[in-house]
């Protein structure tokens, strides 16, 4: 059995793949490094000034050396303004590398976007993301777009006090400031995220604080440069559900200050269905639905977001059984060119083996890539 | 070696203190009062939920009850009459097979340098639970029930994903033939879909080998699913302990309130009324005097933080331990501050 495997590639294939994918990364790898870059080159358009954030068709490729592993495949969504964006699915999905990509941020040289464009809305004029080359990036980072990251216990680091980590990210993007200015904004930052005793904290290390404590200066830190949109990758998941109440409280409060879009990336349903405004599932680098958060959850059409709501429990809705959706994700080096989760479908039709799904329109926001509701988007046929 | 009584486990009063250690000759300065006078009982075939913060306790209880770690004070009997810390190294190896533990963490519980098989079979071996000439036929049957391929037998960990290594810890388990398996956090590493797989084969198993499961997690909604009775903890207190229906309508612990508040419901349309906590857990070094819960709680009133409140039975077998609930405590009489 363990030699008909398909994942097996000999040493031989190994290496010609490693070659080809040093001679593609080298490549992509030069056109970031370069240095005085006009910015005319990766000026853009925004489709709809109303948009802090479009995705238009990502394609941001792993090259590994068994091959070249597809996590976002040509991903599409807009964030709009002042609003949240929900991202859901399993792990690996591609939620996580879609915001990577924006922050450009990925493991390089091995990921790296291939095609597609991340349009970034600066207010007067907007860049695109995916053409900057690393040294424009730097601008940009932390100060337009900031992230929380998921871990607070290792994104801070244990060697340096609260106060000069929130102090740096503001002396970058504000080179003018006096050093009694820059101590200032650090603590208002602090207290900004309902933390008593500012200028105590201003003096402590990361690891005199609790896991919710942390993640509070996290999001002080990427809220102090007063960015357009904020990123929180799975924000509360390594938190308890006291904290993490406390957590999503702050997130909303905050976003009605400083007027910012929230990108909220969790495998949690939970979490984004009260505090998403849109939402979007993916699966296997691919989006299956998205719409507002309204449709999706009291209307979902995609087999996946359906199963994926049925096999969570949910307090004070007893079922005998949990439903679990058979099988697991294919292969990322070897993805199919039908449906991606035709195997693992319940409902499957006779198109399902054909091409991959386009895009049906259910409403005008609610979009599902599904071949069952391609002739009738409304009520899905075939069944 | 002991005959079969109705409750698999009895807790009583169990208490574990860590002791602290400083100063050169690392002498004794405190203790981490990580589990104190927590008592239950445990039907035979049942399912105890055991919610909480991080830090509250419950992996601890979990452990001690196994005598993984020793506890401090206090009694628990498995099955009417035996106790392990009472036992000598021998009875002990021969009644460790009846209790088990399925760990967190699927990646780090699993030897790496065993091939799947032998890290099921291995104990079962050891203890001489078949013949060595059954013993590969036997895996390969728990293998099965328990959702693995007969030719993964082989397979190294590394060459499986998390839910399947979650499936191999609990084959280990179950190989052994227990009564009580103590599940600690067996479902919180792994993904949604995959959750709900876990969760289905260990309630699958439950019917067929008639098992008691303690189940250690901090998702109250897969508590509520998998358990017949929940205890809710709180820096190393039960502070509720009642079954399962009766639990979540009628919560009576402010605590156990403020807990069940915070679940994020998928449902856009749902409000909640959400009781937010402030700060976090104190220290379980320097637990606050009288009511552990006091400086977080809403109702709190002056005896709160003098007394300790006592455990009271409000009927149904709903144990709670709050002032509000104890006539004798004189909390009515107190001003709410």
């Amino acid at each position: 059995m363990a030699k008909k495997d398909s994942n097996f590639i000999s040493a031989r294939e190994s290496r010609r793949i490693s070659k080809e994918n040093i001679k593609i990364t080298k490549k992509l790898d030069k056109k970031l490094n370069r240095k005085h870059v006009p910015e005319s080159e990766y000026l853009t358009k925004m489709h709809d000034e109303s948009n802090v954030l479009e995705f238009d068709d990502l394609h941001t490729y792993f090259f590994t050396d068994v091959g070249t592993v597809k996590a976002v495949d040509g991903v599409s969504y807009n964030v709009p303004a002042g609003k949240t964006v929900g991202i859901v699915g399993e792990s690996g999905c591609g939620k996580s590398v879609t915001s990577l990509s924006l922050m450009q941020l990925l493991q390089r040289p091995s990921g790296q976007i291939v095609s597609g464009e991340i349009r970034l809305n600066l207010g007067d004029k907007a860049y695109d993301v995916a053409k900057m080359p690393i040294d424009a990036m730097r601008h940009i980072r932390g100060n337009v777009v900031s992230m929380i990251f998921q871990e607070p216990m290792t994104s801070l680091n244990p060697v340096f006090r609260i106060g000069f980590q929130l102090d740096e990210v503001i002396q970058l993007h504000n080179p003018g400031m006096s050093e009694e200015e820059v101590k200032q904004r650090s603590i208002d930052a602090i207290k900004m995220v309902g933390i008593p005793d500012a200028e105590g904290i201003y003096q402590r290390y990361p690891h005199e604080l609790s896991g919710g404590m942390r993640q509070r200066i996290v999001i002080a830190m990427a809220l102090v440069c007063n960015p357009r949109l904020i990123i929180a990758d799975e924000p509360t998941t390594a938190l308890d559900v006291t904290i993490q109440a406390q957590i999503l409280e702050l997130l909303r409060e905050l976003k009605g200050k400083i007027n910012a879009s929230i990108m909220l990336i969790t495998h949690d349903l939970g979490v984004i269905a009260e505090m998403a405004d849109y939402v979007v599932v993916m699966y296997a680098g691919r989006i299956v639905e998205k719409g507002l958060a309204s449709e999706v959850f009291l209307d979902p059409r995609h087999p996946y977001t359906i199963g994926l709501m049925e096999s969570k429990p949910v307090i004070n809705k007893t079922v005998d059984r949990l439903y679990s959706i058979p099988g697991s994700v294919p292969n990322p080096v070897n993805m199919p060119d039908y449906c991606y989760f035709r195997d693992r479908c319940e409902k499957c039709v006779e198109r399902c083996s054909g091409k991959y799904p386009p895009e049906v329109h259910v409403s005008d926001t609610h979009i599902v890539s599904c071949w069952r509701y391609f002739d009738d988007p409304k009520r899905g046929g075939n069944e | 070696m002991s005959e079969r009584s109705e409750n698999v486990l009895e807790v009583r009063n169990l208490c574990k203190y860590f002791p602290i250690k400083a100063g050169l000759f690392s002498r004794v300065v405190g203790h981490v009062h990580a589990v104190e006078n927590v008592s239950f009982t445990l039907k035979r075939g049942t399912t105890m939920g055991l919610v909480g913060e991080s830090g509250c306790g419950k992996t601890t209880v979990g452990k001690t009850l196994l005598n993984l770690t020793p506890k401090t004070s206090g009694d628990v009997i498995f099955n009417g009459n035996v106790e392990l810390d009472k036992m000598s190294a021998k009875q002990l190896r021969e009644f460790r097979p009846k209790i088990q533990i399925i760990f967190q963490d699927p990646y780090a519980s699993l030897s790496p340098r065993l091939p799947v098989g032998e890290i099921i079979g291995e104990a079962v071996r050891e203890h001489h639970l078949v013949p060595d000439n059954e013993l590969n036929a036997y895996v390969s049957r728990i293998m099965k029930s328990c959702g693995l391929f007969d030719y993964q037998k082989d397979r190294y960990p590394h060459e499986f994903s998390g839910g399947q290594r979650q499936r191999i810890c609990i084959a280990r388990a179950i190989a052994l033939n227990p009564d009580f398996i103590v599940c600690d956090e067996p479902v919180s590493a792994l993904d949604v879909s995959i959750q709900a797989q876990i969760i289905n084969l260990l309630e699958d198993l439950q019917k067929e080998y008639n098992l008691t499961y303690l189940f250690i997690s901090h998702d109250l909604s897969v508590v509520q699913h998998i358990s017949d009775t929940v205890g809710v903890m709180y820096l190393g207190n039960m502070v509720e302990y009642a079954g399962k229906e009766e639990i979540f309508a009628n919560p009576l612990h402010p605590y156990t309130k403020a807990l069940f508040s915070a679940i994020p419901i998928p449902d856009p349309t749902v409000k909640m009324n959400r009781i937010i906590l402030e700060g976090s857990i104190p220290s379980p070094a320097n637990p606050p005097k009288g009511c552990k819960f006091h400086t977080r709680c809403r109702e709190c009133r002056g005896v709160c933080s003098r007394v300790q409140p006592k455990e009271l039975d409000m009927g149904n077998g709903h144990m709670v331990a709050c002032h509000i609930y104890d006539p004798e405590s004189g909390y009515d009489k107190e001003e709410a501050k």
